[in-house]
């Protein structure tokens, strides 16, 4: 159905004078912001190293998994250090130790991600509430929020581990949870700052439903923080899950190669065999380290007040 | 009536065309408004802003105004005039809490300030759509402009999709946005200032409203750009039969596109008159003030603007005398002894004790 407009001609004279300045997309400019960034370089180096090192550690790795064919090599006093056939020598159970941190390598990355997707997915539909259905709804949910946040992360997930047994899956839910309340409250303030913005009050001069404005409009213009943030708890939730094996809440099957374990499984070869420790907390450390400063980078790209 | 039409669907346009001429249960509303012509009627209308605990401020106070089908009101004042703050009242748009809102905003004989929420997001966009004043900030930046002309023609109307996406390319035609079947694929950022303010304007268009109210529509606009965005608004809404209600703080807007104009001083209207009127003859030292603080065509190379003495005070402007008073060249001692009343003198309302004087025009233009 075509219908002919006339736009009369004082009208097209103008659009010979079509103004023609253009902008730059907002993830475009982001990711420009970014790359300028040498923090965020580094972090995305180390970020991707640590994934495809996940991804393919049974390509990478030299020998399977949770193999303890070397054990006869590990005698009370003395764990084998760097040999040709061990890059970085045995762990105390006669496994490869490079071995066992690739492995680990994808543990942490498997366990952090669902666990951080779980958060996200719980804390974003508390945010909605929060958010998007006024007043009343707002305080029960950030009540309840408050609650969670007023118990520290770690205790939290370590009781939500003794409530659901422990298995990886109530791992990741125990990690997951205790990331539910920063994104909830994260979501929620930019959801409320976003509300009293002017395109908020222009849909709704144009009678839009609240549901089509807080869904279409504010939500997806809210979202920016909350992804940040969910590369920032990546890097928590690498610690946490070392934490809670260390804490020997993790995954109870000793065939998985995990970090934390690996530094528990240390700690009394420590004197004698320091790079047991060092080279799992170093892998925490780094990972840790690479998706903060990922997530920092990405942050300060994003944030329009910070633009140079 | 035929240029109303032509951009609506066929069906849409019939009813919203009986419902213009004959209304909905007609008889009741000649009750209500005696002139059947009067579009929106604002009586009394008072706006009182209070945050507990502090004292509240009184933005709009005894702001009675009529706007008649078709027709082009001008409200004009300077910041803190109460001009903005009138407009979101009609509209229902001002917060709930800690602001009250009392009088009567009679909108085709309904008061929209009684209307239940439900009834006000059908009136908005609709009947009555506004245009604010920044479009840098009035578009969703995330969402591509011609999802968001879509998606309030679909909340007035019963279209499908594409028919939907017909008519904002007709509408960002009609604003004369070159190219329009590729901008309605762009997002926000990738348009100026002005074609963004074309984009706002045709969302406000989109659903044929009766009324449009325009808030600053150039103030954010390069000079250049502002000349182009009032021509085109000057077209569509002459073209569609819209009433147009221009806020502005600029009197050279409203000289070019106003049938009527309201001057508001701290929240009350000093003056009205047909825009002949007030351009000829101002009475009130404020319009006069107004008119001499704009450079003419016939004014002296080299002779400075007279700017108006001093500024808007917002302590206790009208309890004890005229607000304007403390920077009124006219001042007499009534003026600051008890708040003038707004007399009303055939098409003309004049809020002043000492008015200028019709041959003190020339007097006054010096």
């Amino acid at each position: 159905m075509t219908i002919p407009v006339d736009t009369g001609p004082g009208i097209a004279a103008f659009a010979g004078t079509a103004d023609t300045e253009q902008g730059d997309s907002l993830w475009r400019g982001a990711f420009r912001r970014l790359r300028r960034n040498p923090a965020a370089i580094i972090g995305a180096v180390i970020v991707l190293a640590f994934v495809t090192v996940a991804l393919l550690a049974p390509l990478l790795a030299p020998y399977r998994a949770a193999s303890t064919q070397w054990a006869d090599q590990v005698t009370p006093t003395t764990v084998p250090g760097p040999s040709p056939g061990h890059l970085l020598g045995l762990d105390r159970y006669g496994s490869d130790l490079y071995t066992q941190l690739l492995y680990g390598a994808r543990q942490s990355l498997i366990v952090g991600v669902v666990a951080t997707l779980i958060g996200l997915v719980a804390g974003l539909a508390l945010g909605i509430l929060a958010g998007g259905l006024g007043r009343a709804a707002d305080t029960v949910v950030m009540r309840f929020v408050d609650i969670m946040l007023s118990i520290p992360g770690l205790l939290l997930a370590v009781s939500v581990v003794a409530i659901l047994g422990q298995n990886q899956v109530s791992v990741m839910i125990a990690i997951g949870t205790a990331q539910v309340p920063i994104f909830a409250r994260l979501l929620r303030g930019s959801m409320l700052s976003q509300s009293k913005s002017d395109y908020v009050l222009a849909a709704t001069s144009l009678g839009l439903r609240r549901r089509t404005i807080v869904l279409g409009h504010v939500l997806p213009n809210s979202l920016g923080p909350t992804i940040v943030q969910a590369t920032l708890n990546l890097a928590t939730a690498i610690i946490e899950v070392a934490a809670l094996s260390f804490l020997g809440l993790g995954d109870p099957d000793p065939a998985v190669a995990e970090w934390g374990r690996m530094l528990v499984a240390a700690q009394d070869r420590f004197s004698q065999s320091p790079q047991l420790a060092f080279y799992p907390g170093f892998a925490i450390a780094l990972s840790a380290l690479g998706f903060t400063l990922l997530g920092e980078g990405l942050r300060e790209a994003l944030d329009p007040r910070q633009r140079r | 009536m035929k240029d109303f039409a032509r951009l609506s669907t066929p069906g849409s346009a019939d009813d919203d065309m009986t419902e213009l001429l004959q209304g909905p249960g007609g008889a009741d509303r000649g009750l209500e408004m005696p002139d059947e012509d009067v579009l929106l009627s604002v009586r009394d209308l008072r706006v009182v802003f209070g945050a507990r605990g502090r004292k509240p401020v009184t933005a709009v106070d005894e702001v009675s105004f009529d706007v008649r089908r078709g027709e082009h009101v001008g409200l004009v004042g300077e910041s803190g005039s109460g001009k903005s703050v009138t407009s979101l009242a009609v509209m229902g748009l001002l917060p709930k809490r800690g602001v009250r809102v009392d009088g009567r905003v009679l909108f085709a004989g309904d008061d929209l300030l009684q209307a239940s929420d439900n009834r006000l997001r059908d009136v908005r966009g609709k009947d009555i759509a506004m245009v604010f004043q920044d479009p840098m900030t009035s578009l969703n930046p995330v969402v591509p402009v011609g999802r968001q002309i879509t998606e309030v023609i679909h909340r007035h109307h019963d279209v499908s999709r594409s028919e939907a996406v017909d008519r904002a390319v007709q509408l960002l035609r009609r604003v004369s946005i070159p190219d329009a079947p590729r901008r309605i694929k762009e997002y926000p950022h990738q348009l100026s200032g002005g074609m963004r303010q074309r984009v706002l304007i045709a969302m406000a268009l989109a659903n044929e409203p009766r009324l449009l109210i325009a808030d600053e529509p150039t103030t954010a606009l390069d000079v250049t750009i502002q000349a182009q965005i009032l021509e085109i608004l000057k077209e569509v809404v002459a073209e569609s039969g819209t009433a147009l209600i221009m806020i502005t703080h600029d009197l050279g807007v409203v000289a070019g596109l106003c049938d009527s104009v309201h001057v508001m001083y701290s929240g009350r209207i000093v003056e009205s008159a047909r825009r002949r009127d007030l351009f000829g003859r101002p009475r009130h030292p404020y319009t006069g003030g107004l008119l001499n603080s704009i450079p003419r065509m016939d004014t002296p190379r080299g002779q400075a603007l007279e700017p108006i003495p001093g500024s808007p005070t917002d302590l206790l402007p009208w309890d004890e005398g005229c607000a304007f008073a403390p920077r009124c060249t006219n001042r007499v001692d009534e003026c600051t002894e008890s708040p003038p009343a707004l007399v009303v003198n055939g098409s003309r309302e004049l809020r002043c004790y000492n008015p200028l004087d019709a041959s003190d025009r020339e007097a006054v233009a010096r």
